[in-house]
């Protein structure tokens, strides 16, 4: 296991880190990093591609490349980033191209987390800023390069479509053929940013800048890389989480044709062959026996039943206004209801790999490179130079596309990355395999049953409500585990023992409610978590939209309305919610057999509603037909990603709404591929409508907003039908209907 | 013993394990990357190629089961059926993280060969196999119907 202790997060990064969805904006500080002069100096015959500062490589064939801090693991940011800095610099959209930025930390930091990383929806939000002032400055010093070569004054000169021109003289010079020029323009301390007015493509449909690579096999993703002399490995991992190696015998697995060696680190055994299908035969005739001294044998029912019990006591308070009790003891009904969240696995498409090469001279180890679809770059950085006794800047990684990851290549602890440094080490210290890089793959199995799933949740709500249906008290109770104790972000997210990431989504219930009091339970088990796709809101917003329902149905109030009464000093979950009701025929009369449910809620600072269409058949089978969203995350940068980003959190969210999440029995997780953790397939997704809210607020995210709002609508609809409560997830896939 | 099959369209031999998934050969050991690893058990669809025109899943074909037939992978196809699904796949900006892009691809054309003018229920039953975590499934049902009209046209 990591020692987490070991790493140290810049000082910046103790700030609000994802600071949670209650924020109502980032509130970031723009910092702004040139590349030092001396780089800028380095070299630049007039053939080569120029730096025209850290985000912009402008090079001789006229292609802009923008180098992005962020990872591009499918929700768009090469071309959200892109279309940031194509706007200020005035290019055609066609020369725009993007890559990962190399890991450098003083640079490349995600400004909202003080370290370079992506997460939280912070992508375009904390990049905003930054790239419009980089794309002005780009777009000034090849106006200054013009003025200068053509003699002329540079404010009568105009940039448009990636021509700058002269209108006097009829000079016009592409950026390729200026980019030289201007990249030894000192760089002007101020720049005018454009009035959002004459935006050409933010906020406009730009074409995505990955589309085609992606559709014809050539985008490179960690698990194409191809090295000389390369090694793929595969580690046996223990059966339960916190067992240890006790010991192993590798003759057999020696034997495979293909298999170089067994070597053992501080997770597992790990077989390393020439290609992966030796190593996968090679670990099958592994024998490893666990010490299983330390670890977690529980079943997740055992789990649970000690959560519930758990909850019958008060927990630490997360959010407290009024009087519960008082309110309670006055209350014409009370309404008491628990929900129940497994563990989930995120199980992106591209399992998780890297690609680990160690500089060594003799036995020494001077450097190390690495490939991976690399979400955090400064803790993976850090936990590789410690695991390699380097410093963090002697470790360089390069960051590829990755295939999805929904949270989970963003860990503190670096899982996959210190396996792959300490397999790496261990082979590098042998003379034979010495220098060898070495490609270490999960397989689906290692996917699924490797932990850092979303937390398991209870919850336990109780309303009370006057004789008029006004709510007058709101109590909820939480017990789960921490995603953040024990990380480096504990000092900044975790207050007063309350993991705001647990709370998120509740504690900041947007409701007018006079008497209201959260509290949290933060249980441990062995079993390892982390951030899944909108993080606490994937139980958060169940929990309390659902509830909502069933005290609308209880006081006999329709969902819709009773949202607006207590949203009044909302503006922006009111616009939400009544654009979606508005655009779903919200009170117009459905088909029979047809349901609808509405859910709101806001997370990583954008409102989404969704309302769900739900088809019901006389034998209780059912199916989710239509899901409405209105969504607003400020000013739209690309309303088409928006939309894809959405449809995706939907259909992410509608996954685990109808599909089982992760079970373990004495300790074991049970689901071990597609075939028993089953994920949304697309006869079961849904027609998608998405409708966008104008804005010229900030722009905040829209990766994970989609999600929390899908799995309470289509519960709210089937209540609304079946007269039935849901309480868990999933949901059942018969909803018995009511005679 | 060595293997001989086609592989877009050239002669290939390889003398490896008969056992060898079609899916890692093509990967490890001719080099081409474009068809990917998702599941290893014919669940998910990233691996999907064309054998003698059929979408398989290599990663759960044994080489040895290929022996003198036709391969195709996502860096072979070609003609009027896969020039219709790309572009109509760029058209709609279905790919997100594009992981299993190579795979949906390979099953949208086998579906469009045989089947120009697909109902929703006959994609859905053609395209079950391939799993999107992305959820890119929405755009996929509209690059479909998109790329076969110009099929037909
Ligand atoms: S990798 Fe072949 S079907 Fe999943
Ligand atoms: S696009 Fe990411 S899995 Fe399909």
């Amino acid at each position: 296991m990591t020692d987490q202790s070991s790493i140290k997060l810049p000082e910046a990064s103790r700030r609000r880190f994802l600071q949670g969805a209650g924020a109502t904006s980032l509130g970031l500080v723009v910092g702004f990093h040139w590349l030092p002069r001396t780089a800028l100096a380095q070299a630049k015959a007039a053939g080569e591609p120029q730096m025209m500062n850290a985000f912009i490589r402008i090079a001789p064939d006229n292609t802009v490349t923008v180098l992005s801090k962020h990872l591009e693991m499918g929700q768009g940011v090469y071309t959200g980033l892109s279309t940031i800095v194509a706007e200020e610099l005035d290019a055609d959209w066609s020369q725009m191209r993007a890559e990962g930025a190399p890991a450098d930390a003083k640079t490349y930091a995600n400004l909202a987390f003080g370290m370079q990383g992506t997460g939280g929806s912070t992508a375009i939000a904390n990049s905003y800023d930054q790239l419009r002032k980089a794309g002005a400055t780009a777009r000034a010093m090849l106006v200054a390069a013009a003025a200068e070569q053509w003699k002329v004054p540079a404010q009568d000169i105009t940039v448009s479509k990636g021509v700058v021109s002269h209108a006097g003289s009829g000079r016009k010079a592409s950026f390729g053929q200026l980019a030289a020029k201007a990249a030894t323009m000192t760089p002007p301390a101020e720049v005018p940013l454009k009035d959002p007015a004459k935006f050409v493509y933010i906020g406009k449909k730009v074409a995505r800048i990955d589309s085609r690579a992606k559709g014809n096999g050539t985008a490179q993703y960690t698990i194409d890389v191809k090295l000389p002399g390369m090694l793929t490995a595969l580690l046996q991992r223990a059966p339960q989480f916190g067992a240890t190696v006790k010991s192993f015998d590798a003759g057999k697995a020696k034997a495979v044709p293909g298999v170089v060696d067994v070597v053992q680190i501080s997770n597992g055994v790990a077989v390393v062959a020439k290609n992966f299908w030796s190593a996968k035969l090679g670990r099958e005739a592994l024998t490893v026996e666990w010490d299983d001294a330390a670890a977690e044998k529980r079943g997740s029912d055992q789990i649970l039943a000690e959560y519930k019990e758990l909850a019958k006591k008060p927990g630490l308070p997360a959010r407290k206004e009024g009087n519960v009790d008082e309110a309670f003891a006055k209350a014409a009904k009370i309404i008491e209801a628990s929900y129940d969240f497994p563990y989930l696995a995120h199980a992106p498409m591209e399992p998780l790999d890297v690609v680990v090469k160690l500089d060594t001279q003799g036995a020494d180890i001077r450097g190390c490179e690495i490939w991976a679809g690399d979400q955090f770059q400064t803790p993976d950085q850090m936990n590789a130079a410690r695991v390699l006794g380097l410093k963090p800047e002697q470790v360089k990684i390069n960051t590829l596309f990755a295939g999805g990851s929904f949270g989970r290549r963003a860990t503190t602890m670096s899982d996959y990355i210190v396996e792959g440094a300490e397999i790496a080490k261990a082979i590098g210290a042998k003379e034979g395999t010495r220098g060898a890089p070495v490609k270490l793959m999960w397989t689906r199995e290692d996917d699924i049953q490797g932990g850092r799933y979303r937390p398991m949740y209870h919850h336990v709500l109780k309303a009370g409500v006057d004789a008029q249906g006004n709510i007058t008290a709101w109590q909820h109770r939480i017990v789960g585990q921490s995603i953040i104790a024990g990380t480096p972000f504990e000092q900044v997210m975790v207050k007063d023992g309350i993991d705001a990431t647990s709370v998120e989504g509740a504690a900041n219930l947007p409701y007018a409610i006079p008497n209201m009091s959260v509290e949290l339970h933060t249980t441990r088990t062995g079993v390892t978590v982390l951030w899944w796709r909108s993080v606490g809101s994937t139980h958060t917003a169940f929990a309390t939209e659902v509830f909502l329902d069933e005290i609308a149905a209880a006081t006999g109030q329709d969902p819709v309305a009773l949202r607006r009464k207590l949203l009044t000093r909302h503006p922006r979950h009111l616009g939400v919610l009544n654009l979606a009701a508005e655009k779903a025929g919200w009170g117009k009369p459905l088909p029979a057999g047809r349901l609808r449910g509405i859910a709101v809620h806001e997370s990583f600072s954008s409102y989404v509603a969704e309302v769900a269409e739900v088809s019901l058949k006389p034998d209780g089978s059912w199916k989710v037909e239509k899901i409405v969203a209105a969504v607003d995350c400020g000013q739209p940068i690309n309303p088409d990603i928006i939309r894809a980003q959405v449809e995706s959190g939907i259909g992410f969210g509608l996954s685990a709404t109808i599909k089982p999440g992760i079970s373990l029995s004495n300790g074991t997780v049970e689901q071990s591929n597609f075939h028993d953790y089953e994920v949304l397939r697309i006869h079961e997704m849904p027609q998608v409508e998405v409708h966008i809210v104008p804005s010229r607020e900030k722009p905040t995210g829209i990766g994970e907003p989609g999600t929390p709002p899908v799995a309470p609508a289509v519960a709210n609809a089937l209540m609304s039908g079946t007269k039935q409560v849901y309480r868990a997830l999933p949901l059942p896939a018969t909803a018995t209907k009511s005679a | 013993m060595a293997i001989k099959f086609t592989l877009n369209g050239k002669p290939v031999s390889l003398d490896v394990d008969p056992d060898m998934p079609l899916l890692w050969a093509v990967r490890d050991e001719i080099g081409l990357t474009g068809s990917k690893f998702g599941c290893g058990m014919a669940q998910c669809g990233a691996c999907t190629m064309h054998v003698e025109g059929q979408p398989v899943r290599a990663c759960s074909t044994p080489l040895s089961a290929i022996e003198g037939q036709k391969v195709t992978t996502i860096e072979g196809l070609g003609g009027k059926v896969a020039q219709a699904v790309q572009a109509a796949w760029v058209k709609h900006e279905v790919a997100q993280c594009g992981y299993c892009q190579s795979g949906q691809i390979m099953s949208a054309v086998a579906l469009l060969s045989d089947n120009k003018k697909p109902s929703d229920a006959e994609i859905d039953e053609a395209m079950q196999g391939n799993i999107c975590r992305c959820a890119t499934y929405v755009r996929i049902r509209a690059a479909i119907h998109d790329a076969a009209k110009t099929v037909r046209a």
